[in-house]
């Protein structure tokens, strides 16, 4: 029960990001968005993403984007004679319809939310649980894939988050005038 | 046929969640707006995932004594990468919309296409 | 000014205790929620409430941009250092196990190289992640005057 309602608030909140005219209230609203979906991954017992999110999520992002919308304007402009049905925003919107039908079609395969017999849990991740702590010395499951089992996609993150750092150094650094 | 629909309904809510923000990538002029939808396409993708390692009766992925069946921590492992992939592409991206508005002084995306064939058809080469 | 001294006040109450509560969280990877990531962005936001509270001047000079661009270095270098350590060990890349070779007993010391292999990484990740997010938000959000 108190999940629907979490997901009701999800896509309440989603719809308000995307509606809202004044761009500094949309960031509000992501970060609220973020918020919610660190309650939902909790009661999905995702505890390290759910504190991930809620740090990153609902922190960093929500204020890189108020960081941006100081250098630039806050408003979004109305239009000259945008409607809300004109010709793009159909077409537009019936791609997405069957794009979103198209996903539906493929989840009809899918196992049960919550199936004990998911191919999802019974090949490599079986054993992560069961030798996960006698081979990284880790019990944290989640660490011991990260830092242990996929030690070398982890480096890989690092490094995106590192190349991140310099392109944005690159892109907004003002050099020193000689 | 209610059981399929019971067992499978939270996904086709994950599914309406990629779908709004696909809609505002695609549909939205203002640049902030677009990145925006992008973060809510990334979250609900992440939350897609993190629901297909549930399991009915499992608790978190942390070794305790007697503790009983685990959920999967491979997703969790994987949705955690791709959430510092999305706060990367997030912060250069805003980077990218802060000097587009410093070189041509508007954000919109209609504005910016009449700016840019403007330019192009003068003299050949972009003010950039 | 006025109107600065509550924020200025508790800020400097408590950002000290956001910076030994990111250390916990790294420390902890392994015995309960947290790790690397999360430990660095607690850290990176503790350093831009300074900023927030202080204003800009005032944290670059806490912080200057060499020492936010050499720490940004650093922590991948320990991440990649950690894993050659581990081929002149005689593993292959990332093979904590490997380390053991250097300890008194290696026989029984494979469990806790494996710790301290994956507690260097997470320092590491640590590192660079705080580094990165005080760099982005100084150049996004400074600058006014163009």
């Amino acid at each position: 029960m108190i999940d629907l309602l979490l997901l009701f608030f999800l896509v309440v909140c989603a719809l308000a990001a995307i509606s809202i005219k004044d761009l500094l209230s949309c960031t509000i609203m992501l970060g609220a968005y973020s918020l919610v979906m660190a309650v939902v991954w909790m009661r999905l017992n995702a505890v390290d993403v759910a504190f991930t999110e809620a740090s990153v999520g609902a922190g960093m992002s929500g204020i890189l984007m108020i960081a941006a919308l100081s250098r630039t304007k806050r408003g979004e402009a109305g239009g000259k004679n945008k409607r809300m049905f004109d010709f793009r925003n159909t077409l537009i919107f019936l791609v997405v319809v069957v794009t979103c039908g198209i996903l539906i079609y493929g989840t009809m395969d899918m196992p049960d939310f919550g199936d004990k017999d998911a191919p999802a849990q019974t090949h490599v991740a079986k054993r992560y649980v069961e030798k996960g702590y006698e081979e990284t010395a880790e019990r944290n499951m989640v660490s011991a894939v990260l830092a242990g089992y996929r030690g070398y996609d982890t480096l890989g993150e690092t490094t995106v988050i590192f190349t991140a750092g310099i392109a944005v150094i690159l892109l907004l650094r003002r050099r020193k005038r000689r | 046929m209610i059981e399929f629909v019971l067992g499978k309904y939270n996904y086709w809510i994950h599914i309406l969640l990629m779908m709004i923000g696909f809609y505002a990538m695609i549909a939205k002029q203002n640049l902030i707006k677009k990145i925006i939808g992008m973060n809510i396409f990334q979250t609900a993708i992440f939350l897609f995932y993190i629901s297909v390692g549930k399991i009915d009766g499992g608790t978190a992925p942390i070794l305790w004594e007697g503790g009983g069946p685990y959920d999967n921590p491979l997703t969790h492992t994987l949705m955690l990468t791709g959430i510092v992939v999305s706060v990367s592409t997030t912060a250069v991206a805003l980077a990218i919309v802060i000097k587009i508005y410093k070189a041509y002084g508007t954000i919109e995306e209609d504005e910016l296409l009449e700016i840019i064939a403007a330019e192009v058809s003068e003299d050949g080469s972009s003010k950039i | 000014m006025k109107e600065h001294i509550v924020i200025r006040t508790v800020s400097r109450g408590l950002i000290p205790f956001i910076q030994l509560f990111a250390l916990y969280v790294v420390a902890h990877g392994d015995l309960s929620p947290g790790g690397g990531f999360q430990g660095g962005v607690i850290f990176g936001a503790s350093v831009i409430l300074y900023v927030l509270a202080f204003g800009m001047p005032e944290g670059r000079k806490r912080i200057s941009e060499k020492m936010s661009d050499i720490l940004t270095s650093t922590g991948v270098l320990i991440f990649a250092g950690i894993g050659v350590m581990c081929l002149f060990a005689g593993g292959a890349f990332l093979e904590y196990n490997a380390l053991a070779i250097w300890s008194d007993h290696p026989e029984y010391a494979k469990h806790h190289a494996s710790h301290l292999g994956i507690y260097g990484i997470e320092i590491g990740v640590g590192i660079t992640v705080a580094a990165v997010m005080i760099t982005i938000f100084f150049e996004t959000a400074g600058h006014y005057d163009d």
